[in-house]
C-alpha cells in the first residue's frame, strides 16, 4: 500500500519533535560504520563473481574527429584477450545529473580528448590493460579553433537571467561602486573510489553493480543507452566511495560493462583508471565572473550585477549555475544577472559538489569584501545590512532565513573583530596573519521519493529504497527518522539502500537526499502508525510509540500477532517549491598565515556556522559541514584543472598533479549548527547540508589573505605565484 | 613462492605484473584494501608489510616471497574491532568509507613510528622523543587522501585511540 503526500503548505506541526523515542538528531555513530572501518563494506567493483572478465576502455588520443578503424585483429591476437567491444550504443560521455535518458553515444565520433571509443575484454586485468595500451586506432582529426572559453562565442542562458531597473546608472551615481572580474579554474570531483562496474547478463535480465549516486535516474539512462526495457535492468550501489556529482549520471564504464556482458554472455568488470576518471567523467567549468555593485554611503546595495561565463561541450544542457544564490542573497533593486556558456571541446562539464555556488559564492564574497572596505563598513555588518526581507526580484517570501543568526553566532564564536580591517596588522616572522569572512548560501531542493517501511512481526522495522548513501549518512538518518516515528532504537531498524529492486528514492545529489527520502520515510511511518493503532483499536493521536511499545503497554509484536505492516511512503514537493525561496544559509570565518616571500598560504583556523533546518544526526551533519570546509580550502588554495591549449586534454589528470587538500592542509575547524526548523522545506523541516559547507568558504580565505598581507587575489585558486603577484611591496 | 596475509599463507601469482594490491583484492578476495589511484598518490591501498606501512599498488606481489602482510581485515573484525577502528566509528573519522581502511592501516603504523621516535617534518627535534601532537598526526597522515574531508575527525580519532591504548 502506498501513502502519498504532496506538500503544498508549510508543515509547522514539527511532528518529529513531538515523538518520544529521542533518537532524531542524536549524534549516533553511522549504522554501517563497523563494515566501513573493518573493510567488509562492499563497493561496486568488489563483488565476488565467478568467471568475471575484465574490461579496459580504449580512448581517443585527440579532441575532435572520427575514429575510422580499430585494429581488432592485432588486439585479439594478444594474450588473454577475449573480445573488443565496438558498439554504437556505447556512451561517449557520462550522463548529466537527473538526465533520465542516454547521454551522447556513437563513440567513434569524438568530441573531446580521451573520449572512450571501445572496450578491450580479457581474462585478466593485466592482459586487458596491456592490450588497451597498445590499441592502434585510425582516425581523421578535425581542427579545433580554440580550446579557450574566452576565445569563442557564448550563448546567454535566458531562463536564468534577471534584468531589472538600470544597473549601469545605479553604479554611475552610487556613493560606493564596485566593478571587478574574478576568475576561477575548473575542479574535479576526485571521489576516492574510481568509477567501476560489474555487469551480469542472464540472456534476458541485466544486473549491474555500479558506483552511482542516483539509481532512480541511472536505471532509465542505462536502459535507454542499451535499448532495453527498464524492468529488465537492475542496478546495485550499496556502498559508494564518494560521488560529489561525478556519479550523478550513468558513466561510461557502466554501459561498457553491460554491452560486453550482453555480447559475451559472461560477467564483465570495468573499472576506470584514475586518469580515465579525470578525463571522461565531469569537470566543474572554469568561470569568469563580473560583479557590479552600487551602494549608498552606508553600504546598502541599490544595484547588484553578476555576469558570468562558463563553458561546456556542444550538446550539453548543463551550465555551471554560478548565479544561483546571487539571485536572492543580497538587496539591490537594479539587478542584472546573466550567465553565458561558451562551447568548447574540453571534456564534459557537469556537477561537482555544489554546482554553481561552490565558485559563485566565493567570488561574490570577495567582491562584497571589496565593497566593505570601500564603504568602511564591518564586512559582517555589510552582509546583515543587505539581507533582503523577500526575494529582491520576484518578491517571493523566504521559507526560513538564518543568515543573520549564522553571521552573528559565527562572529562571536570566532572572536571576529570588524572594527579595524586594514591589511597588514599582524606579522610573525616571515608570515603575515589575517582574518576574513564570507556568507554561505546554497539553494534547497526536494524531489519526489518513495521509501518502503515494514514493521515486522517481531516488532523491528525494515526500510527499503533505491536511494544511495555516498558517505552522506543516509543509512543512519533513515534509521533515526523511522526509529523516532515508530518508537524504536536505531538498532531495531534495518535500512537497505542502493538497489533498484526497492522503491524509487530521490538519489543523492543537490543536497536533496536526506530531506526527500527522510520525508518519504516519514509519510510511510505515519501510515504504519495508523495501521498499528487500528489493530490496537486506538486513535493514532492518542498513541505514544516508544521502545517498541504502544502507550507503554503492549509490544508491537504482541499487537501484530504474527502479521506485519508494510507501507510505502511517497513524498512529493507541491506548491511549496513554487511559493517560497528556500535556502541553507551560513557564515565562514577564516584565519590564515601568508608567507611574505613565497606567497604560500596556510589556513590556521576556520569556522562555519550553518542553518539548514532540522539536524537529523548531529555527528554526520557536522561531518558534512567539515567536508565542505575542507573542499573550501582546496578551492581556495590548490584545486585547478589545467588544459592543454593545443588539444584540450586535461594536463593534471591524477591525484599527484590535481591537488586536493591533505590532512596537514586542514586545521582544527569549528562547526556551529544554527537551530532551525524550516516548515516549507520539507515535512521533517530539514534542508540539505551536503554542499552548503563549501558555498563561500574559499571567499573567506581570500578575504583573510587580503587582510593578512594586502594581496587582493582575483583568480582562484590562490596559488603562491598569484599571491606574490598581487602582494603590494 | 608464498606470502602470508593476516597469518594465512597463500601462493604468489604466476603473472609478475600483478601488483600486491590486485593480488589482495582480486586473487585472495581481501577487498578491504582499496584502489584509489594505482599510482601511489592516495594511500587507499595502504597495508602493513612486516609491520611497516606501504602503498600496495606500488609493489608487485612477486616481490613479497616470504613476507608477512597485514591488511584491514587482519587489524580487527566487526565483532572484535581494534581501538583505532572503534575510535574512527565514534569520531566519525570517515564518510563514504573508501579511504578508511588505508587511513586505519596508516594510523596503526603511525602509532608505532611515534613510539619508536621516528621524526617527521613536524618534529621540532630530530633526536628527541616524539610527542603525539596534532601536527605530527596531520603530517604523518598526509599520504592518505580523504576526499570526503574527514581529516578533522581522523585526527581526533587517532588521538583518542592512542590515549585509550596508553591507558
Ligand atoms: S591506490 Fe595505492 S596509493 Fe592510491
Ligand atoms: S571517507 Fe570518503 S574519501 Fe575518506
Amino acid at each position: 500500500m502506498t501513502a502519498k503526500l504532496k506538500q503544498d503548505e508549510p508543515d509547522t506541526r514539527n511532528i518529529l519533535d513531538t515523538m518520544k523515542q529521542g533518537v532524531i538528531g542524536k549524534p549516533i555513530p553511522r549504522v554501517e560504520g563497523l563494515a566501513k572501518v573493518t573493510g567488509t563494506a562492499t563497493y561496486a567493483a568488489e563483488y565476488k563473481i565467478d568467471g568475471c572478465l575484465e574490461g579496459v576502455m580504449i580512448q581517443a588520443p585527440f579532441a575532435k574527429g572520427t575514429v575510422t578503424a580499430i585494429d581488432t585483429d592485432a588486439l585479439l591476437a594478444m594474450p588473454g584477450v577475449v573480445a573488443v567491444i565496438e558498439d554504437p550504443r556505447q556512451t561517449a560521455r557520462a550522463a548529466q545529473g537527473t538526465a533520465n535518458e542516454a547521454p551522447v553515444q556513437e563513440p567513434m565520433t569524438v568530441t573531446y580528448y580521451g573520449q572512450p571509443v571501445a572496450l578491450v575484454v580479457a581474462e585478466t586485468f593485466e592482459d586487458a590493460r596491456n592490450a588497451a595500451a597498445q590499441a592502434k586506432l585510425t582516425y581523421d582529426i578535425e581542427q579545433v579553433g580554440s580550446f579557450d572559453p574566452q576565445d569563442v562565442e557564448a550563448e546567454v542562458q535566458e531562463d536564468s537571467a534577471t534584468r531589472q531597473g538600470d544597473l549601469a546608472h545605479a553604479v554611475k551615481t552610487a556613493a560606493h561602486a564596485i566593478d571587478t572580474t574574478i576568475h576561477t579554474e575548473g575542479h574535479a570531483s576526485a571521489a576516492m573510489e574510481p568509477h567501476g562496474s560489474i555487469a551480469e547478463w542472464d540472456g534476458r535480465n541485466l544486473t549491474v553493480y555500479a558506483s552511482l549516486q542516483m539509481l532512480n535516474y541511472n536505471i532509465t539512462e542505462l536502459a535507454d543507452s542499451l535499448d532495453l526495457e527498464e524492468d529488465r535492468v537492475r542496478l546495485v550501489s550499496r556502498y559508494v566511495g564518494g560521488g560529489f556529482g561525478s556519479k550523478l549520471g550513468v558513466s561510461e564504464d557502466v554501459v561498457a560493462a553491460s554491452l560486453a556482458a550482453m555480447q559475451l554472455n559472461r560477467p564483465v568488470r570495468v573499472v576506470m583508471t584514475r586518469q580515465q576518471v579525470f578525463q571522461t567523467v565531469m569537470r566543474r567549468s572554469e568561470s569568469a565572473q563580473r560583479f557590479r555593485f552600487a551602494a549608498d554611503s552606508e553600504g546598502t546595495l541599490s544595484g547588484f550585477g553578476h555576469e558570468a561565463r562558463v563553458s561546456n561541450l556542444p550538446q550539453e544542457s548543463f551550465a555551471e549555475p554560478v548565479l544561483q544564490s546571487s539571485d536572492f542573497l543580497y538587496k539591490g533593486e537594479n539587478r542584472l544577472l546573466e550567465l553565458e556558456v561558451a562551447r568548447i571541446h574540453r571534456m564534459t562539464a557537469g556537477s561537482v559538489r555544489a554546482p554553481g555556488e561552490a565558485i559563485g559564492m566565493p567570488a561574490l564574497e570577495i567582491a562584497m569584501d571589496m565593497l566593505a572596505e570601500k564603504a568602511g563598513v564591518d564586512p559582517v555588518e555589510l552582509r546583515i545590512r543587505n539581507i533582503p526581507d523577500k526575494h529582491p526580484a520576484n518578491g517571493k517570501p523566504f521559507s526560513s532565513h538564518k543568515l543573520e543568526e549564522a553571521l552573528r553566532q559565527g562572529a562571536e564564536a570566532f572572536g571576529w573583530d570588524g572594527a579595524n580591517r586594514a591589511p597588514r596588522q599582524t606579522r610573525d616572522g616571515e608570515w603575515w596573519i589575517g582574518t576574513g569572512m564570507a556568507s554561505a548560501a546554497r539553494v534547497h531542493n526536494v524531489s519526489k521519493a518513495q521509501v518502503r517501511v515494514v514493521l515486522a512481526a517481531d516488532g523491528t522495522a525494515r526500510v527499503e529504497t533505491d536511494m544511495t548513501d555516498i558517505g552522506t549518512g543516509t543509512y543512519t538518518i533513515l534509521a533515526q527518522v523511522v526509529g523516532e516515528m515508530l518508537g524504536l532504537e536505531t538498532d531495531k531498524v534495518l535500512v537497505s539502500l542502493g538497489d533498484t529492486a526497492f522503491p524509487r528514492g530521490s538519489g543523492s545529489g543537490g543536497s536533496w537526499g536526506a530531506a526527500s527520502v527522510g520525508s518519504a520515510a516519514f509519510v510511510a511511518c505515519n501510515a504504519v502508525r495508523d495501521a498499528l493503532c487500528e489493530k490496537a483499536g486506538i486513535n493514532t493521536d492518542d498513541a505514544e510509540f516508544k521502545d517498541g511499545r504502544l502507550n507503554g503497554g503492549k509490544t508491537f509484536s504482541d499487537i501484530l500477532d504474527g502479521t506485519e505492516i508494510d507501507r510505502t511512503g511517497e513524498y512529493e514537493p507541491g506548491d511549496i517549491s513554487e511559493d517560497y525561496v528556500a535556502s541553507g544559509f551560513g557564515a565562514f570565518f577564516a584565519e590564515v598565515r601568508v608567507n611574505r616571500f613565497t606567497g604560500e598560504t596556510r589556513v590556521t583556523r576556520m569556522l562555519g556556522a550553518f542553518g539548514f533546518g532540522r539536524v537529523l544526526n548531529e555527528k554526520t551533519a557536522r561531518s558534512q559541514c567539515l567536508g565542505g570546509i575542507t573542499w573550501s580550502i582546496g578551492a581556495a588554495l590548490t584545486e585547478a584543472l589545467l588544459f592543454d591549449p593545443k588539444d584540450g586534454h586535461v594536463v593534471n589528470q591524477d591525484l599527484a598533479e590535481y591537488h586536493v587538500p591533505v590532512c596537514r592542509d586542514v586545521p582544527d575547524c569549528e562547526v556551529i549548527m544554527v537551530d532551525e526548523r524550516d516548515p516549507a522545506a520539507s515535512p521533517i523541516q530539514a534542508k540539505g547540508i551536503g554542499e552548503l559547507g563549501m558555498c563561500g568558504g574559499a571567499g573567506a580565505i581570500a578575504n583573510a589573505i587580503y587582510n593578512a598581507c594586502g594581496a587582493r587575489v582575483l583568480t582562484l585558486p590562490m596559488t603562491p605565484d598569484r599571491v606574490i603577484a598581487a602582494m603590494p611591496d | 613462492m608464498t606470502i602470508t596475509v593476516n597469518d594465512k599463507q597463500y601462493d604468489l601469482p604466476d603473472d609478475p605484473r600483478v601488483s600486491l594490491l590486485d593480488f589482495l583484492r582480486r586473487d585472495i578476495g581481501l577487498t578491504g584494501t582499496k584502489k584509489g589511484c594505482d599510482h601511489g598518490q592516495c594511500g587507499a591501498c595502504t597495508v602493513l608489510v612486516g609491520g611497516m606501512r606501504i602503498n600496495s599498488c606500488l609493489t608487485l606481489a612477486v616481490m613479497h616471497d616470504g613476507d608477512s602482510v597485514q591488511t584491514i581485515e587482519g587489524i580487527g573484525t566487526e565483532t572484535d574491532p581494534s581501538p583505532l577502528q572503534r575510535a574512527f566509528l565514534e569520531h566519525d573519522g570517515y564518510q563514504c568509507g573508501y579511504c578508511t581502511p588505508g587511513q586505519i592501516c596508516s594510523a596503526t603504523a603511525l602509532l608505532d613510528e611515534i613510539a619508536n621516535n621516528w621524526p617527521s617534518d613536524a618534529s621540532d627535534d630530530l633526536e628527541a622523543a616524539i610527542d603525539l601532537t596534532d601536527e605530527e598526526i596531520r603530517e604523518r597522515m598526509s599520504g592518505n587522501l580523504c576526499r570526503c574531508g574527514a581529516y578533522v575527525n581522523i585526527v581526533a580519532a587517532i588521538k583518542a585511540a592512542a590515549k585509550e591504548m596508553a591507558a
